[in-house]
C-alpha cells in the first residue's frame, strides 16, 4: 500500500532567529474563507467611516495680499512655488511649504489681470488693466538664494505698453510666444515690444485664453459675447467658434487628452468639449450654485478643480457629472482663481478675502512618505469602499458632506426650479402629439450655434 | 502529448472556475455604454486574477496532501491503523495515540480553528487543554459537576464548557471568567467564528445566541420541538441546524424567531448532523441506521447510505466520519460527484463507546472522544495541506495571535448577515410585486376599521346638547365614514370586472350585428 500523511517540519514554517522575518503562506482557496462578501461589506463600512474621520483637507492660508486675488500661475519647474496677482497690482511668489512670500514683484499700476510662467520657468509674464505687459526674470538661481524673510522685490526685465487693458495672458507650452486677451487677442514674442500677431473675431472683449498643451499652435479663448473661440496660430484667421447661452469665465485643457477642454460657465455648470466636435458638449458637470469663476486640470488629466462665486471649491472627475469633493470655509469669500499643484496632491484657491488657501486634493490622504505596506492597505480600503459604495449604509457615509447653509438652500432652490421645469416639459410632451415636442439632450441645450 | 495537454487545460479550467466564484455578468443587455465599458474592464480583471490564483495553486503551494492507495487485491477499508503507523514517518506516527481515562466519563472534544490546541471535556467534570504540536497538557481542571460539551471561542485563550446548570467561560489557565446564567442547562455549544456568537441549545429546547465580545444576548428562541442535543453550525453561511426527535431538521438565524428551513429528514429521531465545508452538502443520520446526504441548494437527498452513525463529521477535504458503538467508518467520494463509498474503517477495543468524532483542521488526523478517554487516528487525505496565514496559522506566535484577534474583531460581522445564501450581500433585491389582498383580508381590514371607529370616545357636550339620539347618529356617521373607502374599492372592482365582461361579447357577436357594437374611443 502507498500511504502519505501531511507532515510539516517546524523549521520550514517558522523563523530561525528573531531578526528574520515571519514567513507568511497563502492559499487563495475560497472554501477556506466563509462569508467573504459580508466581510468585505463590513470592511467597506469601516473604510468609509475611517475616511471621514481622517478627512482634514485644509492645510493653511497664505496671508499677505492687500486686495482680492485675481490670478495665479504655476512654475512647472519648481513644485513648491506659486505666483499670485491681486487687484492692487501686487504680484507675489509664495513658498507653499512654509506658506510665506518669497519675493514680491511691484510695478503694476492697476489690477493684475493675468499671470503666466514660460515652460522653462525663466520668465514670468503679467498683464494688467494699466495696459501693460511686464516680463520678470524668475529663473531658479534667482529664487534659490533669496531670503524670504526680508522684503525682496525684483525689477521687471521688460515692460511693454499697448493700446487696451488686458484681461488674461497665457504662454505657449513649447515655444517662446505668449498671447494676451483684451479687446482683441494678441500674440507676442519675448523680445518684441509689439505683438507679433493679432486676432479679432467679433466686437466683444476676450476674457480668458489658454494654449493647448499638445498642439503648441492652438489656443482657446472665451469672450463676453458668450462664445468660445479656437484659434490656430499658423493660420491668419480664427478656426472655430461656439456660442453658448451664457458667458464662459475660464477654460482649461486636459493635459492628458489635449483635444478635450473644459469650460467654466456663468450658469453654474462646467462643459467639457472635444475640440474637434464643438456641436455637442462631451459632459456637463453640475454642482455649483453660482457662477464658476476658474478651472484647472490635475496633471493626471483625471480630475479638475473649480472655484466658484458661491464661495466653494469643488473637485470633479474628468468624466463625472457631479463633484466628488467640496471645500469651503467660513472665511473664504468669492473664489476667483484655483490651481491644481503639479504633483496632483494639492489644490490652491485664491479668493476675495485676500488669502490663498492650500488644500489637499484627497481629503483623507496621509501626507509625507507612506510605507509600502501602508500604501497597499490604503489602496485596498479604497477599492473595497468603491465596490460597495452603492449600498445604502455605505453610500450615506461616503456621500455625506457638510454644506454651508446658503449653498444648501441655494442648491435646494435650484433643484426645485429645475424639477418644475422638467415636469412641465414632460406634461407638455405628454399632452401633445407624439414627436411634436423634441427634448434636446442636456449636452446640446446650452449651445446656440457653432460657427466656422 | 496532445491528450495530456488537454487534460492539464481542463484541470486549469476547473481551478479557474473555482476561483471565479460564480458566473460572469451578462453585459449584453446593457445600454449604458460607460457602465458597460467599466464592467467589461472589471470582468477582465477578475478573469486574470482567477487565472493567477489557479497558477499559484498549481505551482506555488508548499505542501502536498495525504493519500492512501491500496495495491493489488488489498482494499483501503481493511487497512489497519497499525500498518499505517508503520509506513509513515516518526513525527506523523506520533499523532496516533489513545489516552485512557476510564473513570471520568465519555469525552467531548473541540479543536481551535488552526488545529493546534484541543479542549477535552469528560462527563464527570474533567476539562483538559492539550497542545497538539508538542502533545503537552497545558491545563487540566476538575470542575466537579457534569460537563456536557466544550467549545473553543475565537482563539485558544478562551473556551466555554456546558456544565450542569449553566455554561461557563474559562481562560487558558483554567480561571473561570464568566458564568452564563441566562442560557440555562445547556446540552450543546457552538461558536460562530465570523460573528463572535456563542450558540447554545438547552434542556428545554431553547436556542440562544450571545455575542461574546460585549456579552449581549442577540437571540433567544423557543424551538417548540422539544429537547435535542443535535446542533451544528454551517461554516459556509453561519446558520445553526438542529436535529429533533421528530425527525425534522430546522435551520435558524439569530434575527428571526421562526426557523429558516424545516425539513423532514428521517422517520425517527435525528441522531446526528454534519456540514461539508463548502456549505452545500449536509449529512444527517437517524435511528433507522441510515445516513442521508443532502444537497442544500435544492434540499434533496443525493445519497442514502445504510450505516449506523451516532456521530458524524466532515473533514476539510470532504471525507465523512461516522462513528457508532466502538466502530468508526470513513466515507469518501472519489469521483467528486457526491457518491460516497467506504474509504477506511477503525474499530476500537470492545468496551469503548464513541461519543464524538472530530477531524483536526490542517492535519490528517481524526479525534475520537469515547467513554474511556480520547484517541487520535491517522486518516490520510482528510486535512487541507496548505494553510493560509491570514485565515488560520498552526504555527502562530503570540504576537500573531494578538494581531489576528484585533483584525478579526474589526471584521466582526453583524448578526443580520447570517442568511441561507451568503452571496446575496451587495446584490440587487428583485422588486417585490405587491399582492392584492384577498377578499377575506379585505373584509378583515374593514372589520378592524369599524372596530376602531366604534371605539372612539366623543366629547361630552353640556347645556342640553348631549342628546342620546344625536350621539347615536354621530356614531353611525363615524362607522359609515370608516366603511366608505372599502365600499368604494369594491364598487370600482365591480366596474372593472363589468367592463372586462363587456369587451368579451364584442368578439362573440355574430357578423350581422357587428355594426351595433359600441366602438371604443381610439
Amino acid at each position: 500500500m502507498k500511504v502519505k500523511v501531511i507532515s510539516r517540519s517546524t523549521d520550514e514554517f517558522t523563523r530561525e532567529r528573531s531578526q528574520d522575518l515571519q514567513r507568511v503562506f497563502r492559499n487563495f482557496d475560497p472554501t477556506l474563507r466563509s462569508q467573504e462578501k459580508a466581510v468585505e461589506y463590513v470592511r467597506a463600512l469601516n473604510a468609509a467611516k475611517l475616511d471621514k474621520i481622517f478627512a482634514r483637507p485644509f492645510i493653511g492660508a497664505m496671508d499677505g495680499h492687500r486686495d482680492s486675488i485675481k490670478c495665479m500661475a504655476k512654475n512647472p519647474n519648481y513644485l513648491k512655488a506659486i505666483f499670485s496677482g491681486s487687484d492692487d497690482g501686487d504680484i507675489r511668489l509664495w513658498d507653499m511649504a512654509s506658506r510665506r512670500t518669497v519675493c514680491q514683484f511691484p510695478g503694476h499700476q492697476g489690477a493684475v489681470q493675468g499671470l503666466t510662467v514660460s515652460t522653462d520657468g525663466s520668465i514670468l509674464v503679467s498683464c494688467g488693466s494699466d495696459c501693460t505687459v511686464r516680463l520678470w526674470n524668475v529663473s531658479d538661481a534667482n529664487l534659490a538664494d533669496s531670503d524670504y524673510l526680508s522684503d525682496n522685490s525684483a525689477k521687471p526685465q521688460a515692460v511693454y505698453v499697448w493700446k487696451n487693458a488686458f484681461r488674461a495672458v497665457d504662454h505657449q507650452w513649447d515655444g517662446d510666444l505668449f498671447a494676451t486677451a483684451g479687446a482683441q487677442v494678441d500674440v507676442w514674442n519675448h523680445n518684441r515690444s509689439q505683438p507679433v500677431n493679432t486676432f479679432d473675431w467679433g466686437s466683444d472683449t476676450t476674457i480668458s485664453i489658454r494654449f493647448n498643451p499638445g498642439e503648441p499652435n492652438i489656443l482657446a479663448t472665451s469672450a463676453n459675447d458668450r462664445s468660445i473661440t479656437l484659434y490656430d496660430l499658423r493660420m491668419s484667421s480664427p478656426a472655430r467658434k461656439v456660442i453658448m447661452r451664457t458667458k464662459t469665465n475660464s477654460i482649461a485643457w486636459n493635459p492628458m487628452e489635449p483635444m478635450n477642454f473644459t469650460a467654466a460657465n456663468e450658469d453654474c455648470n462646467c462643459y467639457s468639449y472635444d475640440a474637434r466636435k464643438l456641436e455637442e458638449a462631451k459632459c456637463v458637470h453640475k454642482d455649483h450654485v453660482s457662477a464658476v469663476m476658474d478651472i484647472d486640470f490635475s496633471p493626471t488629466g483625471r480630475e479638475f478643480v473649480t472655484g466658484s462665486y458661491d464661495r466653494t471649491v469643488r473637485i470633479f472627475q474628468y468624466n463625472g457629472g457631479h463633484s466628488r469633493e467640496i471645500y469651503h470655509t467660513k472665511r473664504m469669500q468669492r473664489v476667483f482663481c484655483v490651481k491644481y499643484s503639479c504633483d496632483a496632491s494639492y489644490v490652491i484657491s485664491g479668493s476675495d478675502d485676500t488669502n490663498l488657501r492650500l488644500w489637499k486634493a484627497k481629503a483623507s490622504e496621509q501626507l509625507g512618505v507612506v510605507l509600502p505596506r501602508e500604501r497597499k492597505k490604503q489602496e485596498y480600503l479604497e477599492a473595497v469602499k468603491n465596490r460597495y459604495k452603492h449600498l445604502p449604509e455605505v453610500k450615506r457615509i461616503v456621500r455625506h458632506r457638510h454644506l454651508p447653509k446658503p449653498v444648501y438652500k441655494a442648491a435646494n432652490l435650484r433643484r426645485t426650479m429645475i424639477e418644475a421645469e422638467r415636469r412641465k416639459e414632460q406634461r407638455r410632451k405628454a399632452h401633445s402629439a407624439p414627436g411634436s415636442i423634441v427634448t434636446e439632450p442636456v449636452r446640446k441645450r446650452r449651445i446656440i450655434k457653432e460657427v466656422e | 502529448m496532445g491528450a495530456k495537454k488537454e487534460n492539464s487545460d481542463d484541470e486549469m479550467d476547473e481551478k479557474v472556475k473555482k476561483y471565479l466564484r460564480g458566473e460572469a455578468a451578462n453585459l449584453e443587455g446593457l445600454k449604458d455604454k460607460k457602465l458597460k465599458g467599466q464592467l467589461a474592464v472589471r470582468e477582465d480583471l477578475y478573469g486574470k486574477s482567477a487565472k493567477t490564483a489557479a497558477k499559484i495553486e498549481k505551482w506555488l503551494l508548499p505542501s502536498e496532501g495525504g493519500y492512501l492507495e491500496a495495491e493489488g487485491i488489498e482494499k483501503t477499508w481493511r487497512i489497519k491503523q497499525e500498518s499505517i503507523a508503520r509506513e509513515v514517518d516518526i513525527l506523523s506516527s506520533r499523532n496516533q495515540y489513545d489516552i485512557v481515562l476510564p473513570e471520568l466519563g465519555p469525552y467531548s472534544l473541540d479543536f481551535t480553528s488552526n488545529g493546534r490546541y484541543m479542549a477535552a471535556a469528560g462527563r464527570k467534570g474533567h476539562l483538559a487543554i492539550v497542545d497538539m504540536k508538542t502533545l503537552n497538557l497545558i491545563k487540566g481542571i476538575q470542575v466537579r459537576e457534569t460537563v456536557r460539551d466544550v467549545a473553543y471561542l475565537h482563539n485558544e485563550l478562551f473556551f466555554a464548557a456546558a456544565q450542569k446548570k449553566y455554561p461557563y467561560i474559562y481562560n487558558r489557565d483554567g480561571t473561570e471568567l464568566h458564568c452564563l446564567k441566562e442560557h440555562g442547562a445547556v446540552l450543546r455549544l457552538q461558536f460562530l467564528k465570523n460573528h463572535f456568537l456563542l450558540a447554545s441549545i438547552n434542556k428545554f429546547g431553547q436556542l440562544r445566541y450571545q455575542d461574546v465580545t460585549m456579552g449581549e444576548m442577540i437571540g433567544n428562541f423557543r424551538t417548540g420541538l422539544g429537547r435535542t442535543d443535535v446542533m451544528q453550525v454551517n461554516p459556509y453561511n453561519g446558520v445553526v441546524a438542529l436535529g429533533h426527535s421528530s425527525g425534522t431538521v430546522t435551520m435558524w438565524k439569530p434575527t428571526s424567531a421562526v426557523p429558516l428551513v424545516k425539513m423532514l429528514s428521517h422517520p425517527g429521531p435525528v441522531s446526528s448532523l454534519a456540514f461539508h465545508p463548502n456549505g452545500h452538502v449536509m449529512a444527517t443520520s437517524g435511528r433507522e441506521n441510515k445516513i442521508k446526504i443532502w444537497d442544500l441548494r435544492k434540499f434533496e437527498v443525493i445519497q442514502t447510505l445504510p450505516c449506523h452513525a451516532k456521530t458524524l463529521n466532515f473533514s476539510q477535504k470532504g471525507l465523512l466520519a461516522a462513528g457508532t458503538g466502538s466502530f468508526i467508518q470513513i466515507l469518501a467520494d472519489f469521483s467528486g460527484s457526491q457518491n460516497y463509498s467506504s474509504y477506511m474503517t477503525h474499530s476500537m477495543a470492545k468496551g469503548y463507546q464513541v461519543g464524538k468524532v472530530l477531524f483536526r483542521p490542517y492535519e490528517d488526523v481524526l479525534g475520537i472522544g469515547h467513554s474511556m478517554g480520547w484517541s487520535n487516528i491517522l486518516i490520510p487525505g482528510s486535512g487541507e495541506p496548505n494553510f493560509d496565514s491570514w485565515v488560520a496559522n498552526p504555527f502562530e506566535t503570540s504576537k500573531q495571535r494578538r494581531e489576528k484577534e484585533v483584525h478579526s474583531l474589526l471584521d466582526k460581522l453583524p448578526p443580520e448577515t447570517i442568511m441561507l445564501d451568503p452571496t446575496k450581500v451587495g446584490t440587487v433585491r428583485a422588486p417585490q410585486k405587491k399582492e392584492k389582498p384577498t377578499k377575506k383580508e379585505m373584509e378583515a381590514e374593514m372589520e378592524a376599521a369599524i372596530e376602531t371607529a366604534k371605539d372612539t370616545d366623543f366629547k361630552k357636550k353640556t347645556k342640553g346638547r348631549n342628546k342620546p339620539s344625536k350621539r347615536a347618529t354621530k356614531r353611525r356617521e363615524m362607522i359609515s365614514r370608516a366603511k366608505r373607502p372599502f365600499l368604494e374599492q369594491r364598487t370600482q372592482e365591480h366596474e372593472m370586472s363589468r367592463k372586462k365582461q363587456k369587451t368579451n361579447p364584442e368578439t362573440e357577436m355574430p357578423k350581422s350585428l357587428q355594426r351595433f357594437v359600441r366602438q371604443k374611443a381610439t
